[in-house]
């Protein structure tokens, strides 16, 4: 495989963001670049949560300027945001839980549905078609993430392994150009974190989604990510390949703590 | 042992995505829609349903369906509690009866579809407050729906077309010249105009408009991210439902009661009909059928079994016949809260399920 780092996509100069008087990031500026995985680490509490908010627009930051895609961003809400190609899963599985899987990974694709509620209403003609076509690209994400076997069971009655796959499906039904993961492999064991990496360097491999994540577990964070970027207390303390990451003082600091 | 899936195999998406997948569900309930439209019917003709049971049992089973339906449309699928549903339909009736009163030659049904149409405008306004709360304060903000609507067809003599004691009397129903005034024809009218809108229903909730609804309902953070608008999301569901719940309140007045009242919409119709939803099942469309059965059906069966009591030289006091209806059905939704919160229709679905397997437990 060639180095498919492409071009800078996102990029993010001086963002500072509090809540009242507490400050969860502070000064923070770093870039990504098309078709990489970045990873975003730092012990908790150091704003890697409220830096992929800030991305999707659920937090809109004080200060600082968001580039995409050659635009200045700003305000941008939580639709625009899903409307311009950025699908996220979240820390806490937040999918839907009275719908069965392949719902769930239906409503990813909400954005790209045309047809209006009265054409669904009468169910026939291209509200027919349109849900048909959209069911066939959402079983192919099915067929991808290997679920096939629990397309029909609603997502509630799931192991927390899995229902993290099918949120993953879920953000991968919106054929997202920036993919932001917080946390895919939290409380998973070691095959089911291997299966996870598989996939998410397969939909980077395959369909060259670019992918923002947050992760806790080191090895796996140095293992598939091209460029690491370390947050502690809000404030940006490292930025650089696994290597560089692994080796600065700051982030042994941050980790491991500072003699005094 | 004869409900099997076995051996069907779908070979297109299409195929997968009916409403009833499974050939035996097609035929069980294709062959209940076939009944009431003309088994019931024909049993009629012999003499084997009574008038008194289209019009104290099967008409009002069918109108409260409707509501039901309804507002599962809003609390069930979109999760936004509301208690002010009669509201919706006085608003549905006492437009359909405005439109047929001052528009000459006014075809019924589009009365009723502008009765809806007004309930669904009204329907929205009282939505807005559920962009900002929600739970119990959504259903206290529903209330005064409640209570404002009746309290404004009451005042404003406008609505009642000036009538001294605040009753109106429907119209007839006349459809190309064909007057629907038998007890079986009236029966026929909202049997007719149910299954249709039931049907649009089912195939709202399972295409994208309904995952909206349930998006929100289940967590609304995520539906927000992944691109429904959660504004228009719930003003929708309030729009659709209200919409249903103005032709339910229009059938009310036209096919069931004739004459009505603004008060005949109170607080108590609105939790009559929060309580079919709860007994048969948020979030089914199946249930809300169910719940308005099981509703309409409980006061006649222990009507009947009390007097069998009597007859059995076993008289109850007096006073105790009124209030057991009550209990039995604060009972049971305490029952049905506590045991299974997604009520009949949950069962009904256990019990399928349990009949695939049948006769093996696994």
């Amino acid at each position: 495989m060639s180095k498919k780092s492409g071009e800078v996509i996102l990029s993010f100069d001086n963002i500072s963001l509090s809540f009242g008087g507490v400050k969860a990031l502070t000064s923070i500026g770093f870039d990504v670049r098309e078709h990489e995985i970045r990873a975003i680490i730092g012990p908790n509490g150091a704003g890697k949560s409220s830096m992929l908010n800030v991305i999707n627009g659920v937090y809109h930051p004080q200060q600082g300027e968001i580039v995409f895609r050659g635009q200045k961003r700003r305000g941008m809400n939580t639709y625009e945001s899903a409307k311009s190609g950025i699908a996220r899963t979240f820390q806490n599985i937040a999918l839907f839980k009275g719908m069965s899987v392949l719902d769930n990974i239906m409503t990813g694709r909400n954005l790209k549905m045309r047809s209006n509620f009265l054409l669904d209403a009468i169910y026939w003609g291209p509200a027919q078609r349109e849900e048909i076509a959209h069911r066939k690209a959402v079983e192919e994400i099915i067929d991808f993430l290997e679920i096939q076997h629990i397309r029909k069971t609603p997502v509630g009655r799931l192991p927390y392994g899995l229902q993290k796959r099918v949120e993953l499906g879920r953000a991968l039904a919106a054929e997202p150009s920036i993919l932001l993961l917080d946390e895919p492999m939290a409380g998973m064991n070691v095959e089911e974190k291997q299966d996870m990496c598989r996939f998410i360097l397969d939909v980077n491999d395959q369909l060259g989604t670019t992918i923002v994540l947050i992760e806790h577990d080191m090895g796996v964070v140095m293992d598939i990510s091209d460029r690491v970027v370390v947050l502690d207390y809000g404030k940006k303390i490292a930025d650089g390949t696994p290597d560089e990451v692994r080796s600065n003082q700051n982030v042994i600091d941050a980790y491991l703590g500072v003699a005094h | 042992m004869f409900y099997r899936e076995s051996g069907q195999f779908k070979s297109t998406y299409a195929e997968d995505s009916q409403i009833f997948p499974i050939r035996q569900d097609r035929w069980v309930v294709g062959g209940i829609v076939a009944f009431a439209f003309l088994g019931i019917p024909l049993l009629a003709q012999f003499g084997w349903v009574s008038n008194y049971a289209f019009t104290a049992i099967l008409t009002p089973f069918l109108i409260f369906a409707l509501a039901a339906l309804g507002l599962n449309i809003l609390t069930g699928y979109a999760g936004q509690l509301s208690l002010g549903t009669a509201a919706f339909m006085a608003v549905g009736a006492f437009a359909s009866y405005n439109f047929m009163l001052r528009i000459e030659g006014m075809p019924i049904l589009v009365a009723f579809v502008l009765g809806g149409l007004c309930a669904a405008a009204v329907g929205i306004v009282f939505g807005l407050p559920s962009l900002r709360i929600r739970g119990f304060y959504l259903a206290a903000a529903t209330l005064a729906t409640q209570f404002f609507i009746v309290w404004c067809l009451t005042k404003v003599g406008w609505f009642t077309n000036y009538s001294s004691s605040g009753v109106i009397t429907a119209q007839k129903i006349e459809m190309f010249g064909y007057a629907f005034d038998s007890s079986m024809s009236k029966y026929l009218f909202v049997l007719g105009i149910v299954s249709v809108m039931a049907l649009l229903a089912k195939n709202m909730v399972r295409t994208n408009i309904g995952r909206s609804w349930m998006a929100i309902r289940d967590m609304d953070m995520a539906a927000e991210v992944i691109g429904f608008r959660p504004m228009r999301t719930k003003l929708m569901a309030f729009a659709v439902s209200s919409f249903y719940c103005g032709v339910a309140g229009a059938l009310f007045a036209y096919a069931y009661l004739g004459t009505v009242e603004p008060e005949g919409f109170n607080l108590d119709l609105s939790f009559r009909i929060l309580f079919m939803v709860i007994i048969g099942g948020l979030g089914s469309i199946l249930g809300s059928f169910l719940g308005s059965a099981f509703i309409v059906l409980l006061p006649i069966v222990l009507n009947v079994a009390m007097q069998s009591l009597e007859g059995a030289g076993l008289p109850l006091p007096s006073g105790i016949g009124s209030s057991i209806e009550l209990m039995a059905f604060g009972a049971l939704i305490i029952f049905f809260l506590i045991v299974e919160p997604h009520g009949l229709a949950r069962l009904w679905q256990i019990g399928k399920e349990k009949l695939r397997l049948w006769p093996f437990p696994h």
